[in-house]
């Protein structure tokens, strides 16, 4: 590596060593040798992290619940991802006596499946992109919502009241929480002009003396990530908002009929998810792949990366351990009442920024909206609610 | 035409057919959004990105699943073999088949007259979608504004039509 520095180097050794195998394979067939290793890392890198981030999230809500979570298979309890893999992999699996076994089956396969296509267009670090398309956040978004069917498939196909009363409420919180999902986006490609995630990224990129330009960094940006947070949040399905699989009420929702590896791979589809909502975030308003501080940059653009991605997954984490679940109804109103307006606000706000041009004044014009706006929003809630002192009744 | 082509006109067509043939009602909106994938996958072989992407995002997304709720919220999903709508031909099929034939035929008229009104257009143009961005905010903005406010109206009624009413006493 002549030419070439030693970050430079680490940086890219992913790169690097796909030629380096690519170059073993007859010239025509390269291309096709690079994707298949492109493919080879995503489906093993990814499920790895699945497998860290369920010790992670079970240690972490022990510890927020004052117990000890898992610790008796391996070091720490680190290996009990590998014990719950041989459990799942060796239980028989049941399939209800009037189910459709057809769609039983299929609806496992369709989900994984669309779940893996949206890591398709991530650039998880320099150069380091599957597929670089011109309309790549369209295509996650489509992805994304191809996955609403495969949960209708499971729930309907089960037979069961439980499986499908929660599919159809998963199907109508995707719906209704994929608006303001694809809302917030849309403010970043206002900004950027492109929806191609490795131009979203380059258009973050530069520091001012060392602190970045990124998005989440604007009053638009911020108010659009928050947003983004919460419509990624539920169209996981993740606490607070895990009603379609709310366990005191549905049993397991949508898969509650499933049983094996088939429970396994809606888990798996699940933590897939969050991870490439997080990716998406990541992406769209904290600069993808570049390092925090201009002087970080000696270390690799895919640690960053991922750095920023473990970020997102110890905040579900930390929401799922902090908040108590939403109604439905509640859920409902949040999405319509709250998230929506106040995205449509931020839509406004975006386009008097890009056309007040540089300089400060839109900085205090838009951030005056904006702060103004919510204020306006938590005291008109507050005065409504009419919260008096607290009075606190004892059972006498 | 390639052979992806014809895999892909395979795909659609029997997705279509099976939307029609199946008994089971939500089999055959399951069937439909193969018949809608198809297209897509021929919309992105024709290297149509945005129309790709919008035709999944917005058949398999929300069209789907719209009619699957529309079934499951009014109707048993299925229908029993004597009742008349459990047939899989129903009495008119005639009419419904020159319907059918009549709508065929001018799509089919319209594709062909469309090699002589364009005569210029040899290569394929390289279209990003920026340019259509551009072009729905530049030259067609007045119909895009309309389809807005016909939504919107639509939206506004939607909600009114689902209000409780309130009760008079």
């Amino acid at each position: 590596m002549s030419g070439m520095n030693v970050p430079a180097t680490i940086d890219q050794i992913f790169i690097l060593f796909t030629d380096w195998v690519a170059h073993f394979f007859p010239a025509a067939i390269r291309p096709i040798v690079g994707v298949v290793l492109g493919v080879i890392g995503i489906i093993s890198v990814f499920p790895g992290l699945f497998a860290l981030t369920t010790v992670f999230e079970r240690k972490g809500l022990g510890r927020m619940q004052n117990r000890y979570g898992p610790n008796r298979v391996g070091p720490f309890g680190f290996f009990q991802p590998v014990a719950d893999g041989i459990k799942a992999l060796t239980k028989e699996d049941v399939v209800p006596f009037r189910a459709d076994g057809v769609l039983h089956f299929l609806a496992p396969v369709v989900l994984l499946a669309a779940v893996f296509m949206g890591f398709a267009i991530l650039p998880v670090g320099r150069n380091m992109v599957l597929v670089d398309m011109d309309a790549g956040l369209l295509f996650f978004f489509a992805m994304g919502a191809s996955t609403e069917l495969s949960v209708f498939m499971a729930g309907w196909s089960s037979r069961n009241k439980y499986s499908l009363l929660g599919a159809m409420r998963a199907v109508a919180q995707m719906i209704s929480y994929e608006i303001p999902l694809l809302l917030s986006s849309v403010v970043v490609i206002m900004v950027a002009g492109t929806l191609s995630l490795p131009k979203i990224v380059e258009a973050q990129a530069g520091y001012t003396g060392i602190w970045p330009h990124w998005y989440v960094f604007t009053p638009w940006g911020l108010a659009a990530f928050l947003m983004f947070g919460i419509a990624a949040t539920s169209e996981t399905n993740r606490s607070p908002f895990d009603l379609p699989e709310g366990e005191s009420e549905l049993v397991a929702g949508y898969f509650t009929e499933y049983s094996g590896f088939k429970f396994a791979i809606f888990f798996i589809a699940e933590y897939l998810a969050m991870f490439s909502m997080s990716g998406i975030a990541t992406t769209l308003f904290l600069g993808g792949w570049s390092a925090p501080l201009s002087f970080l940059n000696v270390l690799p653009s895919w640690f960053w990366f991922f750095s920023k991605v473990m970020c997102f997954i110890f905040i579900f984490i930390w929401v799922r351990g902090t908040l108590p679940r939403l109604r439905q109804d509640q859920l409902m109103n949040f999405a319509w009442k709250f998230v929506l307006p106040f995205t449509l606000l931020d839509l406004f706000v975006t386009a008097l920024w890009r056309f007040m041009g540089e300089g400060w004044a839109r900085w205090i014009v838009c951030s005056a909206i904006l702060i103004a706006a919510y204020v306006a929003m938590g005291r008109v809630g507050m005065f409504r609610k009419n919260f008096a002192h607290r009075r606190y009744r004892y059972a006498e | 035409m390639s052979p992806i082509f014809y895999l892909l006109a395979a795909i659609t067509v029997a997705g279509g057919l099976a939307t029609v043939l199946l008994k089971n009602l939500v089999h055959c909106a399951l069937a439909v959004t193969i018949a809608f994938l198809g297209l897509a996958l021929l919309f992105l072989s024709l290297d149509a990105q945005f129309a790709g992407f919008v035709q999944i995002l917005v058949y398999i997304g929300a069209v789907a699943i719209l009619v699957v709720f529309a079934i499951l919220l009014t109707r048993e999903a299925e229908v029993p073999e004597s009742s008349p709508a459990g047939r899989v031909f129903s009495k008119t099929w005639l009419t419904g088949l020159v319907i059918a034939a009549a709508v065929f035929a001018m799509l089919g008229w319209a594709v062909l007259q469309s090699a002589q009104a364009l005569p210029n257009e040899t290569a394929m143009p390289a279209v990003s979608v920026r340019d259509i961005g551009n072009a729905l905010v530049g030259r067609y903005v007045l119909p895009l504004e309309i389809v807005a406010l016909l939504l919107t109206a639509a939206t506004i009624g939607a909600v009114i039509v689902a209000m409780h009413e309130k009760e008079a006493k």
